[in-house]
C-alpha cells in the first residue's frame, strides 16, 4: 500500500526545468517542506529502521546514568515507605509538598502529545506530522511518572485499594465528592484513551517494522502489529477510529488537567480556591508540554540523525506554538493576581508577601523564565529555528513551570488562616532524591523506547507527501494541497 | 429503659479570659489519647503532634506586651471543610454524636484533609508512633495506638462519650449532664473549659451559649464549629 502509493503518484515535478527562475523555487521548496522533499519509502523506512537498530556507546552510557538514576528513585522510595512519611521535609501545615507539584508537572508534560497529535490532526495542521509520536510517548510515560505520584505520595500505600471502586461485600465505596477521586477518574481515562489513540496511529509503522526487521525484534513487532496488512478496509477503519478517537480525547485533555487543578482549588486554602485554576493549570500545562516536545525533537533530531524529517519549519511552527501558550499562561497568571491583590484580603496579602518575601528568588526566577525568556526570543524566526537557543529556552520554561507548581503547593499552604500555624517548608533529601530519580525514569523509559517503536510516524509523513501538490501561477510555484477526507 | 440513643451536640466552651495558658490539658490529652511525645527536632520542623495546641500570641510592643492564649482543637466542625475531600470516607460525621470523626483503619493517608482544616488541627502520623520508657506501660487500653500515616484529630474523648452512654444505658437511666468530661477539661485548673451536650436544655453549655462574650474561631468560613470561644477582658485574639 506504502510503497505502491508512493510510485504512483508524481505527487512534485519540476514545472518546467528549462526555467532556471522556476527551478530554484523548486529547489527552494524541497529544502524548506518536509512535504514537498519526498524519498523514496525504502530510503525513509532505512532511516527509521536504523535509528532504532543503532545503539552505540553513548546510548549504553546514557541507559547507565538514567539507570542509576532510576534506582536511587527506587531505593529512596523503598526508605520512605518503611520509615514513613516523615523523612520528608513536610510538617503540620504544608502536608502536600513535591510529590503533588510533581503530579502536576508530569501531567501537564504529558499534555502537549495529544494535544499536538489530536488538535492539530482536527485542525488538519500538516506540521504535526512527522511530531505527533514523538509527542505521544512524552505523553504516555509523563503520565505513567505521574500516576506514581499519588502512590509515592499517600501515607499508607498498602491501602490505596481504596480508593478505588471495587464493589466488595461491605458495601464501602470511595467518596464520589472528593476531588481525589475525580482526579483519578480523569487521569485512568487519559491514559487509557491516549494509549489507544497512540497504538492505533502505530499500527501500519510497527507492521512496517515487522516486514523489514529480523530475529526477536521481528517476533515483537509481529505480535504487537496485530496482523495488519494495509488494506483499504483496514486503512479506513483505523483513519475513522483516530478522528472519532481525536475528539473524544481533547475534552478528556481537559478534564485531566482541570481535574488536577480542582485537588487544589475545591479546598478553602487561601491562594487555591480560586475560579481560574481549571483553565489556568491547562495553559500552564500546554506551555510546559509544548516545550517539553521542542526539547524532546532537539534531542532525537540529533542523536538519532532525524534531520530530514525534522527542519526548521517545524521548529519554527512548535515555537510560535510555544509563544501562545506563553502568553496564554501570562494571560492567565496575570487575571489570577490581579484579582487577588485589587481584592486585598488579608490571607492573600500574606502569600503575596511570601512571593516577594522568603520565595522572592524563586518567584522571581519563575517570572523570568516563564515570561522574559520566550517573549523576548521566540519572536525571533532565528532563535524558532535555531536548536542551541530553543533548547534553552525550553530548559528554561521547564525551570519555570516546575518553581510555579512547587510554590503554588507547598509555598501557598505554608500561610493559613491562623497565623500560629504559619510554617515553611524546606525540602529534604528524600524528596529530592524522588523527584531527580523520576526524571531519570522518565527519560530512561523514553529511551528505550525510542530503540523500540517507530518515533516518527512514517505513515502520515507519506500521506501528507501524497496530498502535497505545487501549482504554478505566473512565475511563483505555491504549494497547495488536496483535500481527501 | 432510658432513651440514651437520641442525638446529641457535644459541644465545648472555651473561656479564655480563665485560660492561663497552663497547657494542662495539652498533657492531660496526651496521657488519655495515646499520642507520643514529639522530639524537640520534629517540634522545630513544624510538626508537633498534640492534638490540643496552646496558640500564643503577642500583643502590643515591646515593653508594653501582654501574651494572649488561644487553645484550638478540633473544632467538630457541624459543616468541616475536611468531611467532603476525604476520598475514603475516612473522615466523616458521626449522626448520632454530632461529631466530626476519624476512621483510622480507612484512612489511606492523602492529608487532603489536613490542607483543608482551616483550623490546621488535624495530624499525620509521620513516623510509627514511639512511647519512651516508661510511658508505654501507661496507653489508654480504651484507644487505638494509630499506625504510621494516617491522620488523627481530637475527638471529644469519644472513648469517654461512649462509655458514658453505655453506664447510663445499663443503669436504666438518662445520660446526666456533667457525668461526660473529657481528659482536658477534667485536667483545667482554671475552669476554663466548659463540656457537655448542647441539645439537653439544662445542660450548662446550653446555657451559658448565648453569651455576650462569645465568637466562634474563623466564624466567617460558615463552618459552624461546635467549640466556642468567650473572649476573655481585653482579648481582641480570634476577632
Amino acid at each position: 500500500m506504502l510503497e505502491s502509493r508512493a510510485d504512483s503518484s508524481p505527487f512534485w515535478q519540476p514545472h518546467d526545468p528549462e526555467d532556471e527562475h522556476l527551478a530554484e523555487q523548486v529547489e527552494h521548496g524541497r529544502e524548506e517542506h518536509l512535504l514537498l522533499d519526498p524519498l523514496p519509502p525504502a530510503e525513509n523506512n532505512a532511516i527509521v529502521l536504523e535509528s532504532m537498530n543503532k545503539t552505540g556507546k553513548a546510548f549504553w552510557m546514557a541507559v547507565l546514568g538514567l539507570g542509576g538514576l532510576t534506582l536511587a528513585f527506587l531505593a529512596t522510595w523503598i526508605v520512605q515507605i518503611f520509615s514513613g512519611i516523615g523523612v520528608t521535609g513536610l510538617n503540620r501545615s504544608v502536608m502536600w509538598g513535591p510529590y503533588i507539584a510533581n503530579l502536576i508537572y508530569f501531567i501537564g508534560i504529558g499534555h502537549a502529545g495529544t494535544f499536538i497529535s489530536a488538535a492539530l490532526r482536527l485542525l488538519r495542521m500538516d506540521f504535526k506530522r512527522p511530531i505527533a509520536r514523538a509527542a505521544e510517548l512524552i505523553t504516555l510515560f509523563g503520565l505513567a511518572v505521574a500516576a506514581l505520584f499519588p502512590i509515592i505520595h499517600v501515607g499508607r500505600i498498602w491501602k490505596l485499594f481504596y480508593m478505588m471502586p471495587i464493589p466488595n461485600q461491605r458495601e464501602l465505596w470511595p467518596n464520589f465528592r472528593s476531588a481525589l477521586f475525580w482526579d483519578m477518574t480523569a487521569i485512568t481515562t487519559y491514559i487509557i484513551g491516549s494509549t489507544l489513540f497512540m497504538y492505533l496511529a502505530l499500527l501500519p509503522d510497527l507492521a512496517m517494522a515487522r516486514d523489514h526487521s529480523t530475529g526477536w525484534r521481528r517476533k515483537i513487532y509481529r505480535a504487537l502489529a496485530l496482523g495488519w496488512r494495509g488494506t483499504e478496509g483496514e486503512w479506513h477503519k483505523m483513519e475513522s477510529t483516530s478522528n472519532i478517537l481525536s475528539y473524544v480525547i481533547i475534552p478528556v485533555m481537559f478534564s485531566v488537567h482541570t481535574g488536577v487543578s480542582w485537588n487544589l482549588a475545591m479546598s478553602i486554602q487561601p491562594g487555591w480556591h480560586s475560579t481560574v485554576f481549571g483553565p489556568f493549570f491547562v495553559a500552564g500545562a500546554l506551555f510546559s508540554g509544548v516545550a517539553a516536545v521542542i526539547l524532546v525533537m532537539i534531542v532525537i533530531r540529533k542523536t538519532m540523525r532525524f534531520g530530514y524529517f525534522l527542519r526548521e519549519e517545524h521548529f519554527n511552527a512548535m515555537g510560535l506554538f510555544l509563544l501562545i501558550m506563553s502568553f496564554t499562561w501570562i494571560y492567565f497568571y496575570f487575571a489570577e493576581w490581579i484579582t487577588n491583590w485589587y481584592g486585598n484580603l488579608p490571607m492573600e496579602k500574606a502569600i503575596q508577601r511570601m512571593l516577594t518575601g522568603d520565595l522572592a528568588p524563586l518567584f522571581y526566577l519563575m517570572l523570568f523564565a516563564n515570561i522574559v525568556v520566550p517573549v523576548g526570543t521566540l519572536w525571533s524566526r532565528r532563535v524558532r529555528t535555531s536548536l542551541p537557543a530553543m533548547f534553552v529556552i525550553c530548559v528554561f520554561i521547564q525551570i519555570g513551570m516546575y518553581i510555579e507548581r512547587v510554590v503554588i503547593v507547598s509555598g501557598f499552604l505554608s500561610r493559613n488562616e491562623l497565623p500560629f500555624n504559619w510554617v515553611n517548608y524546606t525540602p529534604h533529601l528524600p524528596e529530592v532524591l524522588i523527584t531527580i530519580g523520576t526524571f531519570g525514569f522518565l527519560a530512561l523509559m523514553y529511551l528505550l523506547a525510542t530503540r523500540v517503536v517507530p518515533i516518527i510516524p512514517l505513515w502520515e509523513v507519506y500521506e501528507g507527501q501524497a496530498m502535497q501538490a505545487t501549482r504554478r501561477i505566473g512565475r511563483a510555484i505555491l504549494p497547495t494541497r488536496t483535500e481527501s477526507h | 429503659m432510658a432513651d440514651n440513643t437520641t442525638e446529641h451536640k457535644w459541644t465545648m466552651i472555651v473561656d479564655l479570659d480563665k485560660c492561663t495558658g497552663c497547657q494542662a490539658c495539652v498533657v492531660a490529652c496526651s496521657a488519655e489519647n495515646n499520642i507520643p511525645t514529639p522530639s524537640e527536632d520534629e517540634i522545630l520542623r513544624g510538626r508537633g503532634n498534640q492534638w490540643i495546641r496552646i496558640e500564643r500570641y503577642w500583643e502590643g510592643e515591646y515593653p508594653n506586651v501582654k501574651a494572649r492564649f488561644l487553645p484550638v482543637f478540633c473544632q467538630q466542625c457541624g459543616n468541616a471543610p475536611c468531611e467532603p475531600v476525604c476520598p475514603v470516607y475516612a473522615s466523616y460525621h458521626s449522626e448520632q454524636e454530632n461529631l466530626n470523626v476519624q476512621v483510622y483503619n480507612r484512612c489511606v493517608g492523602t492529608r487532603y484533609c489536613g490542607n483543608n482544616c482551616p483550623y490546621r488541627v488535624r495530624i499525620f502520623n509521620y513516623f510509627a508512633p514511639h512511647f519512651d520508657e516508661p510511658l508505654e506501660q501507661q496507653l489508654n487500653p480504651d484507644v487505638t495506638v494509630r499506625s504510621p500515616g494516617v491522620m488523627e484529630k481530637c475527638t471529644f474523648c469519644i472513648q469517654r462519650i461512649r462509655r458514658g452512654r453505655e453506664t447510663a444505658n445499663a443503669e436504666n437511666r438518662p445520660l446526666e449532664d456533667g457525668e461526660v468530661v473529657p481528659a482536658c477539661v477534667q485536667a483545667c485548673p482554671a475552669d476554663a473549659l466548659v463540656f457537655g451536650d448542647k441539645y439537653d436544655e439544662n445542660s450548662r453549655v446550653a446555657q451559658m451559649v448565648p453569651n455576650e462574650r462569645q465568637f466562634k474561631l474563623l466564624e466567617h468560613m460558615g463552618t459552624e464549629p461546635a467549640v466556642y470561644y468567650l473572649k476573655g477582658g481585653e482579648t481582641h485574639v480570634g476577632e
